[in-house]
């Protein structure tokens, strides 16, 4: 194999006959990205990918000095603001990182969704996505007790709450999660292991799995643009697509720096168990639109404690939004599918309006 | 394995197929029975405590305030209403188990989580609350704030 390629160097040479590197080579040049006027949608879930890096490096960054336990836990991150050389910097950039992921995911989730991407035969690459997009919900709600500080504290006791209002198994998955019966020190080295290691296993099968789906079925090029024929435009993946990203993550990295550095992480105050929850308490944003419907159901609905109308509510909706390729099946058919798109409208509404309730209507009202 | 041979031949196959099946299944439960059992964590000692001696003097608790106190391992809250009566609830709210406070300009109990309102006899009077709050006994003896679980 190596005998016929002389241009690369006897090290390439000496790699390829090991590793089968002119295969590889190969494939970089055959892949070929559609172009068209939906063509930047694209970029978003490799900026989602490039800021989970983003977050693997600092994750195992703050791991040198933070201490799990409900006794440590805040006094690390103390010590790591006040006295580690960028300790404010790290922390930050992983906070923020995590922030611009999550919307990254979503931008990038309801794109594909209006885009009709999730049709046939790319189900699956759509189910590892929402399955990534829950892996990511995991990271982020796991992630905000680590501090162990006040909001962190009871965004958590209501949080593995909601997971107890589950019909039949949510007591038992409350207390699995919990490590007991209340969120105490117990809950914080669970969510520890739970955040550094089991949703970073899942993760990388779940985006190995995603990945590959993407190589082996190429970008979807939507139903619009497919009906709407004319000459199909590309451009190669290598280096054409990649060095676009490259530009994109560049952005990426310049906005977190200007976010970390101008608008640094708090930490706040140490949780007390034994403190009443202070007004104005809120979960992180992604969860807000969830947080405010709680908060705006009744005591009972038809005879239902009203939060467990909204748990399962929102549970129904998850399920439908993962099944939405088997459902749609007009747009299986190659047929226009208006209903999906205005669901898909519908759905970011709701989030939008509800988030934007979150944060601008008063805590008593 | 051939013709009048391949019953007798595939029910050797068949046989070896399900005794390697069950081999594999029970394998897989002796690995995964001790592990979802270690994740199960121990039922944690419950404060047997059915009373407790608040460290306040009555006259510490003004009218129209409240506090938070330690009963067994759960929280707790006193008020002196405003019309000078000591009360004591359970200060979990029966929503989804945040902290509750007193609000001295609303003159009641309130759950900032999410904005659940309780009268000063505990029940939910607005807001998602299923329940009211479980009320507790409050003895004044001598300068001592006695509370209990009522009976």
């Amino acid at each position: 194999m190596g005998s016929r390629d002389t241009r690369h160097g006897r090290l390439w040479t000496w790699l390829d006959e090991r590793l089968g590197l002119a295969e590889l080579e190969k494939l970089a040049k055959k892949k070929e990205v559609p172009v068209h006027r939906h063509t930047v949608w694209y970029y978003l879930g490799g900026m989602t990918l490039f800021l989970f890096a983003v977050q693997v490096a600092t994750g195992i960054l703050l791991l040198f000095y933070y201490r799990p336990s409900a006794e440590e836990a805040y006094e690390s991150i103390q010590f790591l603001m006040a006295e580690v050389q960028f300790g404010w910097l790290i922390r930050s950039i992983h906070a923020w990182s995590a922030n611009l992921m999550i919307l990254t995911l979503f931008v990038h989730l309801f794109s594909v969704l209006l885009l009709k991407a999730y049709r046939p035969p790319r189900e699956i690459t759509w189910f590892s996505g929402v399955g990534l997009l829950g892996l990511a919900l995991g990271f982020g709600f796991t992630g905000y007790l680590l501090p162990w500080n006040t909001l962190a504290y009871f965004a958590t006791k209501v949080g593995t709450e909601i997971t107890g209002v589950v019909p039949v198994v949510g007591l038992f998955l409350a207390r699995i999660l919990r490590g007991g019966d209340e969120v105490t020190g117990a809950a914080l080295t669970r969510f520890y292991g739970i955040h550094v290691a089991v949703l970073p296993a899942l993760a990388g099968v779940l985006i190995g799995l995603h990945l590959y789906l993407v190589q082996k079925l190429g970008m979807s090029v939507p139903p619009g643009v497919e009906r709407a024929g004319g000459p199909r435009r590309t451009m190669p993946f290598f280096p054409s697509f990649l060095l676009r990203d490259l530009v994109g993550w560049l952005s990426a990295l310049a906005i977190l720096a200007a976010l970390a550095a101008y608008y640094p992480i708090e930490l706040g105050q140490k949780a007390d168990p034994f403190a009443s929850a202070p007004a104005g308490i809120r979960p992180e944003w992604y969860f807000m639109f969830m947080f405010q419907t709680l908060k705006y159901l009744p005591s009972y609905i038809l005879g239902i404690e009203g939060e467990v109308v909204g748990v399962v509510g929102f549970g129904l909706a998850g399920l439908f939004l993962l099944l939405i390729p088997l459902l749609d099946r007009r747009t299986a058919r190659g047929e226009p599918s208006r209903m999906f798109t205005w669901i898909g409208i519908a759905i970011i509404a709701y989030m939008v309006v509800l988030t934007y309730l979150g944060y601008t209507v008063s805590p008593t009202k | 394995m051939t013709g009048e041979a391949l019953d007798p031949g595939m029910g050797r196959r068949s046989f070896i197929n399900w005794f390697l099946g069950t081999s594999a299944g029970a394998f897989l439960v002796s690995v995964l029975y001790p592990a979802a059992r270690y994740l199960i964590p121990p039922p944690a000692g419950e404060s047997a405590a059915g009373t407790i001696t608040l460290p306040l003097k009555p006259e510490d608790v003004k009218s129209n305030t409240g506090q938070i106190f330690k009963f067994g391992n759960r929280p707790a809250i006193l008020i002196r209403t405003p019309a000078g009566e000591l009360r004591a609830f359970s200060a979990v709210c029966t929503h989804l188990n945040c902290t509750v406070q007193y609000r001295a300009d609303l003159s009641h109990i309130w759950c900032a989580c999410h904005n659940g309102h309780y009268d000063l006899n505990g029940k939910n009077i607005a807001g998602p609350p299923p329940r009211p709050l479980d009320p507790y006994v409050v003895n004044v003896r001598g300068s001592q704030i006695v509370v209990g679980k009522s009976a």
